[in-house]
C-alpha cells in the first residue's frame, strides 16, 4: 500500500485510504469468520445447517443481524457509570484496529512498518483488557464484575506465555520487524533445502502451540471463556450491553480472532509470502509487484486455516475453571515456553 | 469416601481462615449473588442465593417455588383420568414416567392389575422416557460446562425417541397414555422395528458423548472431585436415583421393588460408582442410558400377546383407601401417596418428586466451592424445575 | 484396553469434525421447516376435529376437560317423526361448539369420553394465529378439520383387536 500510494497522492488522501484499508482489514476477516465459522461450521458440527434464509445459504444473515442490533435501544443500567459504560466497547475495538496496522499484507502493502512491530502488537493487544475491565466495572452488575475480574486475571496471565512464545521466533529471525520475519521465513531454507522456505511452524512448533493456546485465552474463546461463560455469568462483562454497543463487542471478538490469526500466520506460517525459491526471488527487493495483490489473499487463506483451528477447539471443548486456567498458564505454558526459548537460543548460537 | 469429604471440609476451613486473615488486613466484604430465578444454569426458575467471598461460596441456599403450580391441590378437584393428564407435567422431560406410579397407586386401590402386555409396553415407554430425559441431561451438561456442541447432539437424538413416543401415544411430551387397568391403545405397527433402530442410534449417541465430553481432560478436571457426596450424607439427605448410586449405594427401585412392571423380565444391571463426585453422577447417568437401551431391546423381543386393557367401569370410582407407590424415575424415586374416599377423584395426593429431595443437599454441597463449581454441581445433581416446585 | 490411549481432547475434536463431514456429505439432521415438512405420526394429537352430525351436546367432554376449554350450547328441537303418523322426535340441536386452543392441554380426554364418536384427533398442527383470541375454533372450523383425520393405524403384532375406533 505504501508503494501504491507513492508521493503523488496527497497526505489527506493517503490517510483516508489507510482508514478505509484498516476498516476492510478488520471487518472483512470479522465478517468472514462469523459467517464461515460461527454460522456455518458450528452448525455443521452440530448436524444442522445454520442460517439459510437470508441470501443464498444465509450469506446475508450477518447483515440482518447487524441491522437488528442497530435498531435496538442503546440502554444502560440506572446505576452504571454512564461515560465508562459507553466508552468500554470502543476501547476494546480500538485495540483491534491498533493491532491490524502492523500486519504486513504484501511486500509493499502495509499500513506501518515498525522496526519493533511484534513488540508493538503484543503491547496494544492488551489494551482490550482495559476495555473489558471498564465494561465489567461500569455495568454495575455483579455478574459483569466477576466477568471483568476474571478477564483481567486471565488476559494478564496469558500475555506472558504469548510474549515468551514469540521470543523464540524473534531469536530465530533475529528481528522484531514483522515484514522481515516474513522474509526470513520465505527466503530461508531447511538443511539446505529451500522448497518450502523455512516456516517457523516446523522449527518453533512448541512456540506455535503455546502461542495458539495463549491466543485462544486472549480471545476468551472456549475452553478459556470464563469471562463470558454464558451458563455461569450470563455473558460476564457483556451482560448489560445491548444494541450497537454489543455489536461492537461482537465485532471486536471476531475481528481480533482474525487479526491474531494473521499475526500467527505472519510469525509461524510465512505470512503473505510464498517460498521465494519458487519464483527465484532472494530478497524483498526482487519481489514482483503482483504479490501486493496476491499476498493479502495468501495471508487471508492462512488466517482462515488458523481461525478454523481456534473455532474448532471452541466448538468442541468445555471450559476450564478460573483457577485451573491460571494454574495451566503458570505451571505449564510459561515453563514450556521458557524451555523453548532456551533451546532456541542454544541452537541459534550452535548453528 | 469420607476422606474426600473431610479433605473438602478441611480445605474449606483452611481457605476460610486464610480469607479471615486477609479480611482483617484489607477489610474486604462478602457479596451476595443471586443465581436465578432467571439464569441459564437453573433449567427454569430456581433461585440460588449465594454469599460469595471473592469467587468462593461461603453460604448458599436454594429458594424454590417460583414455578409452583399446586399439583397436590389440583389433584383434589380433578378426576382420576384428568390427574394423569396433569401429573405428566411434573417432570416434563420424562413425562410418561410420571404417570406410571400414580396409575399403579390407583390400580392398587382398585385391586386391578394391568395385563402382561400392558405392563410390558408400559415398561418400554417408561424406559424410552428415561432415555429421552437423561440424553437431554447429557447434552445440557455440556452447555453448563461451556461446550456448545453436545446439546445439539442430544436434541438431535432425543428427537428420535420423542418421535417413537409420539407414534405410540400421540403426544411428544405429554403422552397421557396410561389408564387405570392398562393402556389407552396398543402399539402401532412398525413400532418395534423403529425402536430397535433408534436404540442403535442412541447407543451411538452415548459413544459420541463419551468421546466428546467424558473423555475430555478438561471435562474431567472440571468434574472430578467436585461436589463429593459421601454415602452416609447422601442417605441422610434422602437422595435417590443416579445421585445416590453415584455415591456407591446400590439401590434401584426397578430391581429392589416387586411391582407390576416388566423390569424383572430383562437382564440388566444397576450402575454404581464409588466416587460420589460430579463426574460419577454424570457417568452413572450415561451408563444408565445404555442400560435402558438394552432393557428396551430385550423387552421388545418378549412382548406377550393379548389385550392392553382390563375391564374397568367407564366412570372410574376408586374405593376408599390409601396407597403408596413409587418408581425409579429418570430423576430418582418418584412416588404418589393417594388417599381416596370412594369418589371419582382422589381425596388427597402427596407427591414425592425426586428433584425436590435431591436439591435439598445443595446448601451442604455448595459450601466452599467456586462459582463455576456451583454450575457443575447443579448440572450434575440434575433437577427439573417442574419436579422441584410441582 | 490394548489400544494406545488417544487423548480425550483429540477424540473430542474428532467427533465434531466427523459430524461436520457427515453433515456435508449426508445432509443435516434438521429439516428446513417451511420448505420441507416432516409428517407427524397418525396418532399425533395435533388438533381436534368435530363431526357435528354425531354430537348430541351431551356435555360429557365439557365436564371431563381438565381445564374447561370446551364450550357447548344447544337446544332441544322437534324433528319430523321417523315413521309417518308418529310423534315428532325431540333432538338436541348444537348451537355452539367451541374449543379454545389457547387453553387446551391436548390431553385427549374429550376424544376418549365422547360416547357418540363426534370428536377425533387430527395430526394437523399449522393453525397458529397472531391473535390469541383467534385460537378459539368454532364448530365450522372444527368441522373443517374432519377432512384431515386419518384412519387409525395398524396395530403391532400380538395386539388384540378392539371394536373401538
Amino acid at each position: 500500500m505504501h508503494a501504491l500510494l507513492a508521493s503523488d497522492v496527497p497526505y489527506w488522501a493517503q490517510s483516508l485510504l489507510r482508514v478505509l484499508g484498516g476498516l476492510v482489514a478488520v471487518l472483512l476477516p470479522a465478517g468472514t469468520v462469523v459467517y464461515l465459522f460461527l454460522f456455518k461450521m458450528m452448525s455443521f458440527m452440530q448436524s444442522r445447517l445454520g442460517p439459510m434464509e437470508a441470501g443464498p445459504y444465509g450469506s446475508l444473515q450477518l447483515f440482518a443481524e447487524v441491522g437488528k442490533w442497530l435498531q435496538k435501544e442503546d440502554i444502560h443500567p440506572a446505576r452504571a457509570d454512564k461515560f465508562l459504560f459507553k466508552i468500554a466497547p470502543l476501547v476494546v475495538l480500538a485495540s483491534t484496529f491498533l493491532l491490524v496496522v502492523v500486519v504486513p499484507f504484501g511486500p509493499d502493502a502495509w499500513f506501518t512498518n515498525f522496526e519493533a512491530g511484534i513488540f508493538y502488537a503484543l503491547a496494544v493487544s492488551s489494551v482490550s483488557v482495559l476495555g473489558i475491565l471498564i465494561a465489567g466495572w461500569a455495568s454495575a452488575n455483579k455478574y459483569s464484575l466477576l466477568g471483568g475480574l476474571r478477564a483481567a486475571g486471565q488476559l494478564v496471565a496469558y500475555e506472558l506465555p504469548m510474549v515468551l512464545a514469540v521470543i523464540g521466533v524473534v531469536i530465530q529471525a533475529g528481528t522484531m520487524n514483522l515484514q522481515e520475519i516474513v522474509v526470513a521465513q520465505n527466503a530461508g531454507s531447511m538443511f539446505g533445502w529451500d522448497g518450502l522456505g523455512n516456516p517457523y511452524l516446523l522449527t518453533q512448533f512448541v512456540g506455535f502451540a503455546v502461542f495458539m493456546i495463549a491466543v485462544q485465552a486472549e480471545l476468551t474463546q472456549t475452553p478459556f471463556d470464563m469471562p463470558i461463560a454464558e451458563s455461569e455469568l450470563v455473558s460476564g462483562y457483556m451482560t448489560e450491553y445491548s444494541g450497537f454497543r454489543f455489536l461492537i463487542f461482537f465485532i471486536a471478538e471476531f475481528a481480533t480472532a482474525g487479526v491474531f490469526s494473521m499475526i500467527a500466520a505472519v510469525l509461524f506460517l510465512g505470512g503473505w509470502g510464498v517460498p521465494f525459491s519458487w519464483f527465484g526471488w532472494t530478497s524483498l527487493g526482487d519481489i514482483d509487484n503482483w504479490m501486493n495483490i496476491v499476498g493479502p489473499l495468501i495471508l487471508f487463506t492462512k488466517m482462515i486455516v488458523l481461525t478454523f483451528l481456534i473455532m474448532w477447539v471452541r466448538f468442541s471443548y468445555p471450559r476450564f475453571r478460573e483457577d485451573q486456567l491460571q494454574g495451566f498458564a503458570w505451571k505449564v505454558l510459561i515453563p514450556v515456553s521458557l524451555v523453548n526459548i532456551m533451546v532456541t537460543a542454544i541452537l541459534k548460537v550452535a548453528f | 469416601m469420607t476422606l474426600i469429604g473431610d479433605r473438602q471440609q478441611l480445605s474449606y476451613i483452611a481457605a476460610q481462615a486464610a480469607d479471615a486473615r486477609v479480611n482483617v488486613e484489607l477489610e474486604t466484604e462478602g457479596m451476595t449473588l443471586n443465581i436465578g430465578p432467571q439464569h441459564p444454569a437453573t433449567h427454569g426458575t430456581l433461585r440460588i442465593i449465594a454469599r460469595l467471598d471473592g469467587e468462593q461460596v461461603v453460604w448458599a441456599e436454594p429458594s424454590a417455588g417460583y414455578m409452583h403450580r399446586g399439583y397436590e391441590k389440583l389433584t383434589e378437584v380433578r378426576t382420576f383420568p384428568q390427574v394423569t393428564a396433569l401429573v405428566n407435567r411434573i417432570d416434563w422431560l420424562g413425562s410418561f414416567a410420571n404417570e406410571v406410579p400414580f396409575i399403579l397407586a390407583a390400580e392398587k386401590l382398585m385391586g386391578v392389575e394391568a395385563t402382561p402386555r400392558a405392563q410390558h409396553i408400559r415398561t418400554i415407554l417408561f424406559e424410552l422416557s428415561r432415555i429421552a430425559n437423561v440424553s437431554l441431561f447429557l447434552g445440557d451438561l455440556g452447555v453448563q460446562l461451556g461446550a456448545v456442541t453436545p446439546v445439539f447432539f442430544a436434541f438431535r437424538d432425543r428427537e428420535y425417541v420423542l418421535n417413537l413416543i409420539e407414534a405410540a401415544t400421540g403426544g411428544r411430551f405429554h403422552p397421557n397414555f396410561d389408564r387405570i387397568g392398562g393402556l389407552k391403545d396398543d402399539l402401532p405397527a412398525g413400532f418395534i422395528d423403529e425402536t430397535r433402530s433408534v436404540m442403535k442410534k442412541l447407543r451411538n449417541f452415548c459413544d459420541e458423548i463419551e468421546n466428546l465430553l467424558f473423555g475430555n481432560e478438561i471435562f474431567q478436571s472440571r468434574t472430578r472431585g467436585i461436589g463429593v457426596i459421601p454415602k452416609e450424607v447422601a442417605l441422610q439427605y434422602g437422595l435417590s436415583g443416579a445421585n445416590l448410586r453415584a455415591s456407591g449405594v446400590d439401590w434401584d427401585l426397578r430391581r429392589d421393588q416387586k411391582i407390576a412392571m416388566a423390569w424383572d423380565k430383562a437382564d440388566w444391571k444397576v450402575i454404581t460408582h464409588p466416587d460420589g463426585d460430579s463426574f460419577a453422577r454424570c457417568w452413572v447417568r450415561l451408563q444408565e442410558v445404555r442400560e435402558s437401551t438394552r432393557i428396551v431391546d430385550q423387552l421388545l423381543d418378549t412382548i406377550p400377546g393379548g389385550p392392553v386393557m382390563v375391564k374397568v367401569p367407564k366412570i372410574i370410582k376408586v374405593p376408599e383407601g390409601e396407597a403408596w407407590v413409587s418408581t425409579e424415575n429418570p430423576l430418582g424415586e418418584m412416588g404418589y401417596y393417594v388417599v381416596s374416599k370412594n369418589d371419582q377423584g382422589p381425596f388427597r395426593v402427596k407427591i414425592r418428586s425426586a428433584s425436590f429431595n435431591n436439591i435439598s443437599i445443595v446448601p451442604w454441597l455448595l459450601k466452599g466451592v467456586y462459582v463455576p463449581d456451583i454450575i457443575t454441581i447443579l448440572a450434575s445433581l440434575y433437577f427439573i424445575l417442574g419436579d422441584i416446585d410441582r | 484396553m490394548a489400544k494406545p490411549k488417544v487423548p480425550g481432547l483429540l477424540k473430542g475434536l474428532g467427533v465434531t469434525f466427523g459430524t461436520l463431514m457427515r453433515t456435508v456429505t449426508e445432509g443435516a439432521a434438521t429439516v428446513q421447516y417451511p420448505h420441507e415438512k416432516e409428517t407427524p405420526p397418525i396418532r399425533a394429537r395435533g388438533v381436534i376435529a368435530l363431526h357435528e352430525g354425531n354430537c348430541t351436546s351431551c356435555m360429557l367432554c365439557v365436564r371431563s376437560c381438565p381445564d374447561w376449554c370446551i364450550y357447548i350450547e344447544g337446544h332441544k328441537e322437534l324433528a319430523p317423526p321417523r315413521r309417518a303418523g308418529g310423534a315428532p322426535r325431540k333432538v338436541n340441536k348444537l348451537d355452539r361448539f367451541d374449543i379454545d386452543y389457547a387453553l387446551c392441554m391436548y390431553c385427549g380426554i374429550c376424544v376418549e369420553v365422547c360416547p357418540f364418536d363426534a370428536l377425533f384427533w387430527s395430526p394437523e398442527y399449522e393453525y397458529s394465529e397472531p391473535r390469541i383470541s383467534d385460537l378459539l375454533h368454532d364448530k365450522s372450523k372444527l368441522g373443517e378439520w374432519m377432512e384431515t383425520v386419518p384412519e387409525a393405524p395398524e396395530l403391532e403384532a400380538g395386539a388384540e383387536k378392539k371394536g373401538k375406533k
